[in-house]
């Protein structure tokens, strides 16, 4: 077997996007536990260990680039290593959203607050299922399986509004509450932009297997966290 | 099998059907393959896939090995350059050819240059043609202050040089690259790649190398040739060489461009 060092390389690169993606799971769930903890402690541990994402990404970043230097990889490998530099730019955006979710926990302290937290939950087990199945697709190159996750995004959009609905009711009713019911659309709101990114590391991972470069998704690119 | 002609611009080297045999032994088989003018076109491929044979085969070079010949048809500018009243001589001038060693002639550097011009018939005062050819090859400004030392006296990659400003010297239309810089160091390297790039402004460039980097770096259009269960090579795949190396549609260009062949 020709290319045995490109070939490892690459292969210690995948265990690498995976615990990548391992990370960023936890902190998004974690981030959602905090707040339903109201358990300002985690929230800050939370917080802080976002720049261990960071620097995950940063490390792999780096050795994608000593690999193209050293390796002169072609095709399908080079097209592989392109999409691994683009996965792991999403995931790092999601940690900052799970960041932000435990910034929210740390800013709402004890205040008395009603948090819509099952919905809440329900939004971040389907973002996560779905990121879960998207790096499935990714590590076999299954671009049947990718092609399909982007369409589940409907629910997590849905579920969007219905919170955000929710919450805006709750503003109405309860003036003095905007502050801090403002704080709870940003954790929604960052819980539908994972969803939405899970959609660019499906067109990666289509790439990858036939090289075209497509959107999935039209939902529109606004980006706050 | 793709053949990327430009839909607008006529083909300057046509083959079609090309075969290549030594004796009873084919060689190369029922290539099909259309040059754009004014690009670099790279064949690469295995030891043995016949690209070098191929490339021999565009300036009729072939003709000096015994038993050598061809089957098919090459069109050079629409005439087929083995048709019987065809002199290859002239042929060879309309396309030249440098090869993987540097070969100057053991004479001055001037001479070496002027060679073509004087079996051309040219006589008189070469020193104007001469200059032209050697700026062209982008080797005037190392030379000009001795123009009187021996070819054989510069580096490998000015010899080189030295050899693609001899056959710009009698105005080809087409220059003929095998594995011109399989012999030149790195720097040497990028220096005839960037010579390359600037003489397909006014020449059709077609090189066989062994370096898939340096197809990647410095060609318009790739070919890839391998060999077939019987020996013969044959074009597995020619396109653009932006899509040859990111995405070819052939498994076994991608099992040789990924290093996976074999």
């Amino acid at each position: 077997m020709t290319r045995e060092i490109l070939t490892h390389q690459i292969k210690q690169l995948i265990d690498e996007v995976l615990l990548l993606g391992s990370m960023v799971e936890e902190a998004t769930l974690n981030s959602i536990t905090a707040l339903k903890n109201r358990d300002v402690k985690t929230a800050r541990t939370l917080y802080d260990d976002d720049i261990l994402i960071n620097d995950k990404r940063y490390a792999i970043e780096n050795a994608i680039i000593i690999t193209i230097a050293t390796q002169q990889p072609m095709a399908h490998d080079l097209r592989f290593l392109a999409a691994i530099l683009e996965i792991i730019t999403e995931l790092e955006r999601m940690g900052d959203y799970a960041k932000g979710i435990a910034k929210v926990t740390m800013r709402l302290g004890d205040t008395e607050l009603q948090v819509p937290i099952r919905e809440i939950e329900r939004m971040g087990e389907l973002g996560v299922g779905m990121l879960h199945r998207a790096l499935s697709a990714f590590v076999h190159e299954d671009a049947r399986v990718a092609s399909k996750i982007p369409a589940e995004d409907v629910a997590v959009d849905s579920l969007y509004n219905e919170i955000y609905h929710q919450l805006i009711h709750q503003m109405i009713a309860d003036p003095q509450a905007i502050e801090s019911i403002n704080l709870l659309l940003w954790v929604v709101h960052n819980l539908e932009r994972l969803a939405d990114r899970v959609t660019n590391i499906c067109e990666r991972t289509v790439f990858i297997t036939t090289g075209e470069l497509m959107e999935m998704d039209s939902s529109d690119d606004e980006d706050t966290e | 099998m793709s053949t990327t002609q430009n839909q607008t611009i006529p083909s300057i080297i046509d083959a079609e059907d090309l075969s290549i045999f030594y004796g009873n032994f084919r060689a190369v088989k029922n290539v099909f393959m259309k040059i754009n003018p004014n690009k670099i076109t790279a064949i690469i491929g295995p030891s043995g896939c016949g690209k070098s044979t191929v490339l021999r085969s565009f300036n009729r070079m072939n003709d000096f090995i015994p038993n050598c010949h061809v089957t098919g048809q090459i069109t050079f500018q629409g005439h087929n350059i083995y048709a019987d009243d065809v002199d290859p001589v002239q042929v060879r001038q309309r396309i030249g050819m440098v090869f993987q060693k540097p070969n100057p002639f053991p004479k001055s550097i001037f001479d070496n240059v002027a060679w073509g011009l004087r079996i051309n018939g040219m006589k008189g005062d070469l020193s104007e043609p001469v200059e032209q050819a050697l700026r062209q090859a982008a080797l005037w400004d190392e030379v000009k202050d001795h123009l009187k030392k021996s070819g054989l006296s510069l580096s490998g990659g000015q010899q080189q040089r030295l050899c693609i400003a001899r056959a710009l010297a009698v105005k080809p239309d087409i220059i003929l690259m095998d594995e011109p810089c399989s012999a030149l160091d790195p720097i040497a390297t990028l220096k005839i790649e960037d010579l390359m790039r600037e003489l397909s402004k006014d020449y059709t460039i077609i090189i066989v190398t062994h370096n898939m980097q340096q197809a990647a770096r410095a060609s318009d259009y790739t070919a890839f040739f391998t060999m077939d269960s019987d020996r013969a090579g044959l074009m597995v795949e020619y396109g653009e060489t932006s899509h040859i190396f990111t995405n070819p549609h052939d498994k076994r260009t991608e099992d040789y461009i990924t290093g996976r062949y074999g």
